[in-house]
C-alpha cells in the first residue's frame, strides 16, 4: 500500500494499537520550557520520576529576560522552577547563560536535537515547526506532558492527510512567511483542522531550512497540529556536524533519512495547491493571521466590524501606508540569521522611523549575527539589540507593546492582547517588518530592496 | 477524575468565532499554581470590551462560536472553564490541542452544527452517553470522538493505562533505538 511521509514516521513509533484507531506512540524528543510547572506538579503529585531522562530537554525560553535581569520575581520564579525540576530529574537544561539557550523551535534544530524520521512533543502549539525536518513534531497540553514526562509515550489517533502544494518561484522579497500566511488567508484558521500538513511541490524544495522551518512553524495559525517537508540535501547540509546529529551512523542514517519520502501515489484526505508566483510579500490586517492580503491591497469590505474595531482600522483603507509605532524582530517564527540578514539588507545604511526591538532566536545566532557585524546595522537604524528569548511574541518576560500600540511584527500570531493588552499585532515577514520600520508604516518592501542584495 | 455523565442547566453564551486560548486566558496570569484557581482569569481581558464574554456565575455549558480554543497550546485556558465551573462547551468546532486537553480535564467539547446551536433554547441536558442535547425545543445530536466519548465517561487516565504497556514500552525501545542508534542522544 502505498504510504505517505506522515504515515512512515507514525509506524515506526507504534508501540501498541488501540481497537478503537488510539495508537500509543513512542517519544524521541520531548522539550519542557517554563510552562511545565503544572506537568511537574502533576508528575509529583503521582510520586513519578521522568522516564527517560536522556531524551528530555529543559529550555528557558518563554520568560527569558532580554535586557539584564528579570522584570519581576514572578518571572524569576518561573525560570528557577524550570532549573529546579531540570535538576531534580537529571535533565540536560539549556538555561539562562548557556551559550546554547534560545527559542526551544530554534535551538532543537540548531543543536541536532532534531532530525528527520524523529517524533517530537513539547508543550507548546508551535513544536510543529520541528516538522520541517520530516519529523512528526506537534504541541500538547500539561496533562500530555506530564504523561510524556512518566512514559516517554503519547496516545494519539492519526490526522487526517493534507498536502499543500506550491510550486513555481517565489517573486523577489517574497519569503516562506508570505507563502504561510498566504495560504492561511487562503483556507481560513480552521482549515488544516484535524490534519497532518505535508508541504510540497518547487517553491518550498527551493526554500532554505530556515524558510521550511517559518513554513512548519505557522502550521498550527491555519488549525494543522502538523507540518512536514519531506528530507532532502538541504536537510541533510543543515543536520550535518550539528552536537547532537550522528556522526558513527551518519552514512545510515542520511540514506534511512533519504527514504522518507511519500510515495509517488500516496492519496491525501486533502489536497491544496497554490502558484508561488501569485504570492505577495503579505500582511495581516485584523486580530486573526488568516486576516490578511498582498500589501499591494486594501482592508477587505466586509472585514469583521470587531477586528476593525480593535486594529483602529477602516474597511477598504490600503494596506500600504498604515502607519506603525513600533516594529519586533524575533519569535520562532522569524528570528534565525536569515531572517536577521534578510531585515539587515533592508535597513543597511538606512535609519528607522519608529523604535523597535530585535531578538534573536538563539544565543548562537545573536553571535553570529555580531560576528558578521548585522548588529551595528539595526543598532544604527535605531533598533535595540537584545537578548534570545521569546520576548515580544507573547509579552511574557514583561517585553510587550503598550495598548493602542500598532507594532509591525515578524512572530506568528496577532491575536488581541497576545502583544500585550490592548496591543495591534500586524504580521509579516522580517525584510516587510524592516521596511515598516524604515517608512514608519506597512511598506512594500520589494522597491527599497532594487540594487541590494536581498 | 471521576468520570462525566450528563450536565444540565442554562447555558451561556459566547457567540464568536476564533475565540483562541491567548483571550481564554491572558498570558500574564499563567505562572499561579492551579490550587490558586483559574476561574477569575477567564476570558479576563476580552471581559471589559465584550459583553458576551461576560459569562454568568454558575453556568456550567458554554455555547460558542467556530474554531473555539485554536491558538497556544497553553492547558490554563482549559483550567480557566473548569474552575469557573463550564462542564460542557457547545461548538461548531475547536482547535485541536485546547480539544484535547479539555477530555483530559474531564471538559466535554461537543461539536455541532451552527444550525443545531442556534435551535437549542431554553436548560439544556447534554447527554453524554447518548451524544445528544435536550433542550425546550426538542433534541439536538452532537458529535465527538468515540475514544474521547469513552474516555471522558468513564474518567479514565492516561497514565494508569499506560502503565499497563510497560513491558511493550521497554521492548519497543530496544529494537528502535537497535534500528535507529541516532534516535538515542
Ligand atoms: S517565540 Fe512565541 S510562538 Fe515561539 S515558542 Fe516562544 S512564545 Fe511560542
Amino acid at each position: 500500500m502505498s504510504r505517505s511521509l506522515f504515515d512512515k514516521v507514525w509506524a515506526a513509533h507504534v508501540i501498541h494499537a488501540r481497537e478503537d484507531g488510539t495508537d500509543l506512540l513512542w517519544v524521541d524528543r520531548h522539550f519542557v520550557h517554563e510552562g511545565s510547572h503544572h506537568a511537574f506538579r502533576k508528575l509529583a503529585a503521582r510520586g513519578l520520576p521522568v522516564a527517560e531522562p536522556g531524551l528530555t530537554f529543559g529550555v528557558t525560553d518563554h520568560y527569558a529576560p532580554t535586557r539584564g535581569e528579570p522584570a519581576s520575581e514572578d518571572i524569576a520564579g518561573m525560570i528557577r522552577t524550570l532549573s529546579t525540576n531540570a535538576q531534580t530529574h537529571g535533565l540536560q537544561h539549556f538555561a539562562m547563560g548557556d551559550p546554547r539557550q534560545g527559542i526551544v523551535h530554534v535551538i532543537g534544530p540548531e543543536q541536532g536535537l532534531t532530525l528527520p524520521g524523529l517524533v517530537i512533543v513539547c508543550g507548546d502549539s508551535h513544536t510543529s515547526t520541528h516538522g520541517a525536518f520530516g519529523a512528526i513534531a506537534f504541541g500538547i497540553g500539561a496533562t500530555d506532558v506530564s504523561h510524556v514526562l512518566a512514559t516517554q509515550t503519547i496516545w494519539q489517533k492519526r490526522p487526517k492527510s493534507m498536502r499543500i502544494t506550491v510550486d513555481g518561484a517565489l517573486g523577489a522579497g517574497v519569503t516562506a512567511k508570505d507563502v504561510a500566511l498566504a495560504w492561511i488567508s487562503r483556507l481560513g484558521t480552521g482549515g488544516a483542522q484535524g490534519h497532518a500538513i505535508e508541504y510540497a511541490g518547487s517553491a518550498i524544495r527551493g526554500l532554505s531550512m530556515e524558510g521550511r522551518l517559518t513554513l512548519c512553524n505557522m502550521s498550527i495559525e491555519g488549525g494543522g497540529r502538523f507540518g512536514m517537508v519531506a528530507p532532502d540535501e538541504v536537510t541533510l547540509n543543515y543536520v550535518k556536524g550539528r552536537p547532537f546529529a550522528p556522526s558513527d551512523t551518519w552514512e545510515k542514517a542520511a540514506a534511512h533519512w533519504l527514504s522518507l519520502q511519500s510515495d509517488d501515489d500516496a492519496a491525501f484526505d486533502r489536497e491544496v495547491t497554490l502558484n508561488a508566483a501569485d504570492i505577495a510579500p503579505t500582511v495581516t490586517w485584523g486580530t486573526s493571521p488568516d486576516q490578511a492580503g498582498p500589501i499591494t491591497g486594501m482592508v477587505p469590505m466586509d472585514a469583521a466590524r470587531d477586528a476593525l474595531d480593535y486594529m483602529g482600522l477602516e474597511a477598504g483603507k490600503p494596506l500600504d501606508g498604515i502607519a506603525v509605532d513600533q516594529v519586533f524582530i524575533g519569535s520562532c517564527t522569524n528570528a534565525r540569521i536569515e531572517d536577521l540578514r534578510a531585515a539587515a539588507a533592508v535597513l543597511r545604511g538606512r535609519t528607522a522611523k519608529v523604535p523597535g526591538l530585535v531578538s534573536p532566536g538563539s544565543a548562537q545566532i545573536k553571535k553570529q549575527a555580531e560576528d558578521e557585524g548585522l548588529d551595528r546595522i539595526f543598532v544604527q537604524a535605531g533598533l535595540e539589540w537584545v537578548a534570545s528569548g521569546c520576548s515580544m511574541c507573547v509579552g511574557m518576560n514583561g517585553d510587550i507593546v503598550a495598548p493602542g500600540k500598532r507594532c509591525a511584527s515578524t512572530t506568528n500570531r496577532n491575536f488581541k492582547g497576545r502583544q500585550g493588552p490592548g496591543a495591534r499585532t500586524h504580521l509579516m515577514s522580517p525584510a516587510m517588518v524592516a521596511a515598516a520600520a524604515v517608512t514608519g508604516a506597512l511598506t512594500d518592501v520589494r522597491p527599497l530592496l532594487e540594487g541590494r542584495e536581498a | 477524575m471521576s468520570g462525566f455523565t450528563d450536565v444540565t442547566g442554562i447555558p451561556a453564551r459566547l457567540p464568536l468565532e476564533n475565540v483562541d486560548t491567548d483571550q481564554l486566558i491572558p498570558a500574564r496570569f499563567m505562572s499561579r499554581p492551579r490550587s490558586e484557581g483559574y476561574g477569575p482569569f477567564l476570558l479576563h481581558d476580552m471581559r471589559e470590551t465584550e459583553p458576551a464574554a461576560r459569562l454568568p456565575e454558575g453556568a456550567e455549558i458554554l455555547i460558542a462560536g467556530r474554531n473555539f480554543g485554536c491558538g497556544s497550546s497553553r492547558e490554563a485556558a482549559v483550567y480557566a472553564l473548569v474552575d469557573f465551573g463550564i462542564r460542557a462547551v457547545l461548538a461548531p468546532s475547536f482547535g485541536d490541542i485546547f480539544a484535547s486537553n479539555a477530555v483530559n480535564n474531564g471538559l466535554l467539547p461537543a461539536r455541532m452544527s451552527q444550525d443545531a446551536l442556534d435551535l437549542l433554547d431554553g436548560p439544556l441536558r447534554v447527554d453524554l452517553a447518548g451524544a445528544v442535547v435536550h433542550h425546550a425545543g426538542g433534541a439536538e445530536p452532537f458529535e465527538i470522538d468515540p475514544v474521547w466519548q469513552t474516555k471522558l465517561l468513564n474518567g479514565w487516565d492516561d497514565i494508569d493505562l499506560t502503565i499497563q504497556h510497560r513491558d511493550d514500552i521497554a521492548a519497543f525501545k530496544t529494537r528502535h533505538h537497535a534500528a535507529h542508534p541516532w534516535a538515542r542522544t
